[in-house]
């Protein structure tokens, strides 16, 4: 998965979890909670579905790591650059 | 004691396999449509069921709808219908900032109750989880943090109240299949007792989610069967052979009567009286002589004999045993009473569990309007076993008075319920 990849996995993974939001201009540098409405279940939910479609197990210590989409990139990349990109389309969300 | 506030529904909001609204759904209960269609769920394959239609993204959010349940969702849908229906119209989902009332400013919102009967909440959701995470080998850090919120008995009532901005009390009233009466005496009673100035009281089921039901009625022996899906739902008819589960839900808007007359509300009907009691006498089996003492009392409650009644909707299953259990107690209690008519709603929708008994109601109020009883349909040949007098069939008829229904639900564990419901009269 490439660093745009990362960010559309991301991408893909939010508009699961906050549907009615509008992701088409994020800004990578500001943080994701002050451009749509994510509260903390919200981001638990992303966490999760981090792990069930990649595999990846973000440490609560690490979740600040995750505000923005850069940080999202900074910090997923490295764990994801050997995993395939495959949309959470029509992956279970619970 | 001092007298009780008179109590009038000002509101109806429903969804029902066969209409997603008042006027729809008598429409069809009049022309003999049956809600009942073809159904597959997991483990349990092929089956068949009453399933809503209603439009879910019309008062909630799509984040709402997955954070929830289908059972909130029902409730949502019923909840703001309702008060359309009364008149207190709460404007569409998203129109006021979050945490922000959308009931209007007639009633304050801590001073607004809902009361959501419900059979039982939660397998649906349990199951899924755990279907869920069988995948992930019981690795429970999969589990979803949603369950809990989602499983707890007050979701229906509390979404109301999370979509609405709702401040005052929102809980649900587990009664098995008499809940649905349950939640619309509840908010009477709170209304009697001062706590509120508006309920919205009924029932709601997400049963035909959960396979366990079906399972279990299957076990039982219980589960209907039938090649056309229309016809599966027959109580009283010799070749009854079981349930149709259902899902649905309806909410009545209840008022105090001066409260009503002073916003100049249409009224619907007045609460005459209630009764809840217990047969004390099996899990499963129901009693007639439970039955019958359930509405009687609910008959001394409104103060009117068997006579003065004009429609008895039945809760009649569609099960060997229980359609006749309940027939003897119908026999005993109106068997006497030559202008008392006889009908089932389950005959077109199935069994909607915990809003069987407010979805059946609701569809027998338009009778104060158009002056007629709905039919049973399905029944081919009338089991002589449950042949009660003035039991209406196949079509529609014309009452030769039409001023009071009784509604009877009943449930597990021998809960009995029974709602007198009148024309409201000055």
């Amino acid at each position: 998965m490439t660093q745009d990849e990362v960010i559309i996995a991301i991408k893909d993974i939010i508009a699961q979890i906050a549907p009615d939001e509008d992701l088409t201009n994020l800004e990578m540098d500001v943080r994701l909670r002050e451009q749509i409405e994510l509260d903390s279940m919200d981001f638990l939910d992303i966490v999760m579905e981090l792990r069930k479609l990649y595999g990846v197990q973000v440490p609560e210590k690490d979740y600040m790591e995750l505000a923005t989409l850069a940080g999202c990139v900074k910090y997923l990349h490295p764990l994801l650059e050997k995993k395939p990109l495959h949309c959470a389309q029509g992956a279970p969300i619970s | 004691m001092p007298s009780l506030a008179r109590i009038v529904i000002t509101g109806v909001g429903l969804s029902s396999p066969n209409g997603d609204d008042l006027p729809q759904f008598r429409r069809n209960l009049l022309n003999g449509v049956s809600g009942v269609e073809k159904y597959s769920i997991r483990h349990v394959g092929e089956t068949l069921a009453g399933v809503c239609h209603f439009d879910t993204l019309r008062h909630q959010g799509r984040k709402e709808v997955r954070r929830g349940t289908r059972a909130g969702s029902i409730a949502v849908w019923c909840a703001n219908e309702a008060l359309a229906d009364a008149g207190l119209t709460p404007g569409p989902a998203g129109s006021a900032p979050a945490g922000t009332p959308r009931t209007g400013t007639r009633y304050s919102p801590t001073r607004i109750g809902v009361y959501t009967g419900i059979t039982e909440h939660g397998n649906v959701e349990t199951e899924h989880q755990i279907h869920e995470v069988a995948q992930y080998g019981f690795d429970l850090s999969f589990w979803s943090l949603h369950h809990n919120p989602r499983t707890v008995a007050n979701n229906p009532a509390g979404e109301v109240s999370l979509n609405l901005g709702i401040r005052g009390p929102a809980y649900s009233l587990g009664g098995a299949c008499a809940a649905g009466n349950l939640g619309l005496i509840h908010g009477v009673q709170m209304l009697q007792l001062g706590l509120v100035d508006l309920a919205l009281g009924g029932g709601v089921s997400e049963s035909i989610h959960t396979f366990g039901i079906f399972a279990s009625f299957r076990a039982q022996g219980a589960l209907a069967r039938h090649d056309d899906t229309t016809q599966a739902s027959r109580p009283f008819d010799l070749s009854r052979n079981g349930i149709v589960v259902a899902e649905g839900g309806c909410l009545f808007a209840l008022e105090r009567l001066d409260d009503a007359l002073a916003r100049g509300a249409r009224i619907h009907g007045e609460v005459l009286g209630y009764n809840v009691n217990s047969d004390g006498t099996d899990f499963v089996l129901p009693d007639s002589a439970g039955q019958e003492a359930c509405m009687q009392g609910a008959l001394a409650h409104a103060g009117l004999a068997a006579e003065d009644i004009d429609v008895v909707n039945t809760h009649a299953t569609s099960t060997q045993s229980g359609d006749i259990i309940e027939a003897e107690a119908i026999a005993k209690v109106f068997g006497s009473a030559p202008r008392t008519f006889v009908n089932n709603t389950k005959s077109f929708i199935g069994h909607a569990m915990g809003a069987a008994g407010a979805l059946e109601l609701a569809g027998n109020l338009p009778t104060f309007q158009d002056g007629l009883v709905h039919p049973t349909i399905n029944v081919d040949a009338l089991d002589p076993a449950c042949a009660v007098r003035n039991l209406v069939l196949h079509e529609p008829m014309r009452l030769p008075r039409s001023e009071t229904v009784l509604n009877m639900s009943f449930g597990m564990l021998g809960i009995n319920s029974a709602v007198v419901v009148g024309r409201y009269k000055p």
